[in-house]
Order: C-alpha cells, then sequence, then structure tokens
C-alpha cells in the first residue's frame, strides 16, 4: 500500500487528472471538494499529504490550513497550496498560514508529482 | 495684497493694451496726467464716477478694472501654477494675466480641469483593475480551465498506454474545459469591450448629483405635493443624472429637501429670517424643526431672504464631501480633501451641538464668512448601534473683511497659510 494524498478542490476536471496522475505514481488518492467541513476529513482519514486549493466552497484554503495546524499531531503534515493568483501577496498568506509549499496555476503534471514525492520523502 | 488694491495697476494694464499714453486718458477724463499716475500706480484709490469713465475711456467693463478677472477664473490658475510648478508660473501675477490675456487665460484653466478629470479617470480605471471583482472572478476561472486542460492534455500526450476507458474521459474532459474556456473568454471580452463605454459612468453619481441640485439651486418646493411616480419621472428627466445609481441618491436628496420644504416652507422661513436676521439657531427654536433642515432652507433661499446668496456643504462622518452649494470665495475642492479647520468638521466631534465661527478664506481675496455647522445622526436609532452622522454647514459671506476670523483654506495643496498644524500636503503657492 503506497502512500495517502487527500486533493482537496472543487473542480471536477482537474480533481480527475491530478487523482490519476498520482494514483499512477502509486499513491492512495482521496479527494474532497468543499471547504466546509475540510478540517474534519484530514482529520479523520490522516493522510500522508494534502493538497489544497486556496479557492474552495465554505472556506478557504487559508482558513482550513490554519485550523489543521492548530489540531494535535498535524503541525508538520505536509501540505501543498494551489492558487490561481500567483501575486507575492498570496505566497505571503499561503507561508503565514503554515503552507508547506506553494504552486500557482496552471502547474504541470510533474511539477504536483515532483513536489508531492518531495514533501512526503524529504 | 487685495484685490481692490491693484485697480490702478488694471488701468494701467488696459492702457498700454488699448496703445493709449497716459496723457492722452488722463485728458479724456478730466484729470491731470500726474494724478493719473499716481492712480495707475495704485497710490491713490480711485472709484464712482471716473473710474467708470476711465473704463469708458478704455472701452472694458468697469468690473473688469475693479474687480479683475473673474475669481473662480484666477483660482483655477492658481491652481493650475501649483500643480505645475516647476514650470514656474508667476503665480502672483496671475490675476493681470487673467485680465490681459482673457483667451489664454480661460483656455490654460480649461486645460487644467481638463487634465484633473482625466488624472481621476486614469485612477478609476486603475482602481478598478485592481479591485474589479467580475475581473478577478473571470480571470480566476480562466486560470481553473487552463489548469485542467494543462494537466489532461499531459496526461494524453505522455508516451505509454493509457486505458481506453480512462482515455474517452479524458477526451471528454478536455472537450467540456475546452468549451468553458472559449466562454469565460469570450466573457472577459465582452466585459472589457464594455468597461470602455464605462467611460461614460466614469463621473461619480455624487458629482452628477451635485450638479442637478445646483441647477435647481436645492429648491424643489415645486414637487412637495408631486407623489412618488411623479418623484421618479422628474428625476429620469434630469440630464445630469446619467445612471441608476445617481439617479437613487439624487431621490434621497430630493426626499429630504421636500421634507424639509414642508417641514418649512418658504414664506415662514422669510417672515423668520426677516424678524430674527440671519440667525439659523434661533429660527430653528422659533420654528420647532432641526438646525440642519434651517440651514438647508437658508441656503436653499439665501438670495431671497438675505441679501446674499449663500454656500452649503455637506459631509460623512469619514470627511468626505457629499453636497455643495458654491458661494463665491469659499472655494470647495472637487476631488482632493477639504481643510480641517473648517467648522463643518469640528462639528463631527460634537454631533448635534449646533456651532457658530466667523472664518477668513486664506489667499489673496481673504473674504470673511459666518458659517454655522451642526452634525446629525443619519437613519432610524438603533439600540446599541453607534449612529452615523452628517454634517451640514451653511456659508454666509460676510460685507467686511473680519479681522479676527478664523484661518481656513480651501484645501492645503493650494493654501498658503504658514505654520498650520492641519496641513496635509505641502502647499505649491507659498
Amino acid at each position: 500500500m503506497g502512500k495517502s494524498v487527500l486533493l482537496i478542490e472543487d473542480e471536477p476536471n482537474i480533481i480527475e487528472a491530478i487523482s490519476f496522475i498520482l494514483s499512477r505514481d502509486g499513491w492512495s488518492v482521496a479527494t474532497h471538494s468543499n471547504g466546509h467541513d475540510a478540517v474534519g476529513v484530514v482529520v479523520g482519514s490522516r493522510p500522508d499529504i494534502v493538497i489544497l486549493d486556496v479557492m474552495l466552497p465554505g472556506k478557504t484554503g487559508y482558513e482550513i490550513l490554519r485550523e489543521l495546524r492548530e489540531v494535535e499531531g498535524l503541525v508538520d503534515l505536509p501540505v501543498l497550496m494551489l492558487t490561481a493568483k500567483g501575486q507575492v501577496k498570496d505566497r505571503e498568506m499561503a507561508e503565514r498560514a503554515g503552507a508547506s509549499r506553494f504552486m500557482t496555476k496552471p502547474f504541470s503534471n510533474s511539477e504536483v508529482l515532483e513536489a508531492v514525492r518531495d514533501l512526503v520523502t524529504g | 495684497m487685495g484685490r481692490d488694491t491693484l485697480t490702478g495697476s488694471r488701468i494701467r494694464e488696459r492702457r498700454a493694451v488699448a496703445g493709449m499714453r497716459q496723457a492722452e486718458l488722463a485728458k479724456a477724463v478730466g484729470i491731470s496726467p500726474s494724478y493719473l499716475n499716481l492712480i495707475e500706480h495704485n497710490r491713490r484709490r480711485i472709484g464712482g464716477k471716473l473710474l467708470v469713465d476711465i473704463a469708458m475711456e478704455l472701452g472694458v467693463e468697469t468690473s473688469l478694472l475693479s474687480e479683475g478677472a473673474e475669481a473662480g477664473l484666477i483660482s483655477t490658475l492658481e491652481e493650475a501654477a501649483a500643480d505645475g510648478a516647476q514650470a514656474g508660473a508667476e503665480v502672483d501675477r496671475a490675476d493681470e494675466f487673467a485680465g490681459r490675456f482673457p483667451g489664454w487665460a480661460a483656455l490654460i484653466a480649461r486645460q487644467h480641469s481638463r487634465i484633473e478629470n482625466l488624472e481621476r479617470t486614469a485612477v478609476t480605471l486603475t482602481d478598478r483593475l485592481t479591485h474589479d471583482p467580475h475581473l478577478a472572478t473571470s480571470m480566476h476561472e480562466m486560470l481553473t480551465m487552463v489548469t485542467a486542460i494543462r494537466s489532461t492534455a499531459g496526461i494524453l500526450a505522455e508516451p505509454g498506454e493509457i486505458e481506453p476507458e480512462w482515455q474517452t474521459r479524458f477526451h471528454r474532459n478536455l472537450n467540456e474545459d475546452s468549451q468553458r474556456l472559449a466562454d469565460s473568454s469570450q466573457q472577459l471580452v465582452a466585459y472589457l469591450d464594455g468597461a470602455g463605454d464605462a467611460a461614460a459612468s466614469l463621473t461619480l453619481p455624487t458629482e452628477e448629483v451635485d450638479a442637478m441640485l445646483s441647477t435647481h439651486g436645492f429648491r424643489f418646493d415645486d414637487l412637495v405635493e408631486a407623489d412618488a411616480t411623479e418623484l421618479r419621472k422628474f428625476v429620469q428627466s434630469q440630464t445630469e443624472l446619467t445612471s441608476e445609481p445617481s439617479q437613487g441618491m439624487a431621490m434621497t436628496v430630493i426626499r429630504q429637501l421636500l421634507d424639509d420644504a414642508r417641514r418649512l416652507p418658504a414664506g415662514r422661513l422669510e417672515v423668520l429670517v426677516a424678524e430674527l436676521g440671519a440667525a439659523p439657531v434661533d429660527i430653528a427654536n422659533m420654528a420647532g424643526v432641526p438646525l440642519a433642515v434651517v440651514l438647508r432652507r437658508m441656503a436653499a433661499f439665501s438670495k431671497e431672504v438675505l441679501p446674499v446668496a449663500c454656500g452649503l456643504v455637506m459631509c460623512d462622518g469619514a470627511g468626505t464631501l457629499m453636497l455643495r452649494k458654491a458661494v463665491d470665495g469659499f472655494p470647495m475642492p472637487r476631488f482632493s480633501a477639504a481643510c480641517p479647520k473648517w467648522p463643518l468638521f469640528q462639528a463631527l466631534a460634537r454631533p448635534m451641538q449646533p456651532l457658530r465661527q466667523v472664518v477668513t478664506v486664506t489667499g489673496r481675496d481673504a473674504r470673511s464668512f459666518e458659517c454655522f455647522a451642526v452634525a446629525d445622526p443619519i437613519g432610524p436609532m438603533r439600540v446599541d448601534a453607534p449612529p452615523l452622522y452628517h454634517s451640514y454647514m451653511l456659508i454666509i459671506p460676510q460685507e467686511a473683511h473680519a479681522v479676527d476670523g478664523y484661518e481656513v483654506g480651501s484645501t492645503c495643496r493650494v493654501c498658503p497659510s504658514q505654520g498650520c498644524e492641519g496641513r496635509r500636503e505641502p502647499s505649491l503657492l507659498a
């Protein structure tokens, strides 16, 4: 059984594509597509890494991340943030919220793979 | 130097323009050349019949000699000079310039206003690009689609086998996403095209409302009996109001002015002013209406009930000027923030307390005004909610220059005052 990744993203075709490439790489992929209960899902499933979109219905990725970092045992959980805005401001906000890495859309498949591998083994 | 002390200089300029010698003019109006010389060097006051005669000989209006060019034009020229300070315009001779070259002066003033408008348009457009939620949403949507397409296409393009089932799915996704991308990019283009037309609506609704109110002199007493439909028709027929927001704002203001008219009809106001003088607080007490009502009514009817037309200005709690009834000699900035020393703003610090203050406006005219100000809460009362205030100030021109008038300006940039604690930005006039 490979390592597990939880993808929190609301765009179905992005979910499909990323799930596909990660599964093919040997990851066990779970997905979730809204902000409201995302924290609960992470706490319940304890994945090895979370890929978290910033713009989610119900709650922003920053809020979710801040809450996650306050949960015991999740301080060091690798979180890869995805955003459609690459401004310096967004990067700063992601860092402050405690993102392990930050990636701007549109990214390539290999970038995602590389980042996920890096964050879990490194 | 006061404006009236320059009458002699203006006579001298005009005589030079007319190509007339001093002796010639003196003879024509029946005074000695040496006396005319004293007048021309502002060493003798001149007025009355002699001034009229000289004006007639020079073929100009008497007022051009006594007052110089229009005060509004001069102040615009001064602002223009302040904005382009590095050009070194002879600010102290603006009067002379406007008098000798009225056409050129008007051109500069007009261009200055136009530049101001264009600069504001640029700021508005920049704001729009930075803060426009529609644009931000569009960009986000497009980036999301591009991401999905890039990722899906990447999978399909990679070497190696993909199960037919997955392949079909990704082809379908690709098709869907490219369709959505096409749609959102078309929408974006349509929106950006529309943004070009929006230049027409770049005047703020408040400016349009201002213009409409000035056209009507803040009086709508004819509409006191009008019902809601008639009011709406009236507002829609106002050419100054080009958008729905400005019509809505105008409606709010007009409703208030109509309410004022009902509470304090023009006839009653006239009787009260005749009895009590220009004393808005006494009038409010006698009429049993809030002071702000009296201030607005007096401004609207000052021409009839007082010897002079009065100005009115209103601001919200953030100090943004929202209504302006212009009055000569008391310039109100159009875009920039006003002088913090205006009683209008002091009233905000002491809500509901009537303030009276005689002020003298900085600058060469140095005219004095008696100001009455009061800040009233707006909207319905709410338990434990902080009230919002609108502050009103009635501006009554004074005949004489008040020696002890509190010094106020228009806006820092064009205010020559020195050592003012309220200064926000350096003056370009001093």
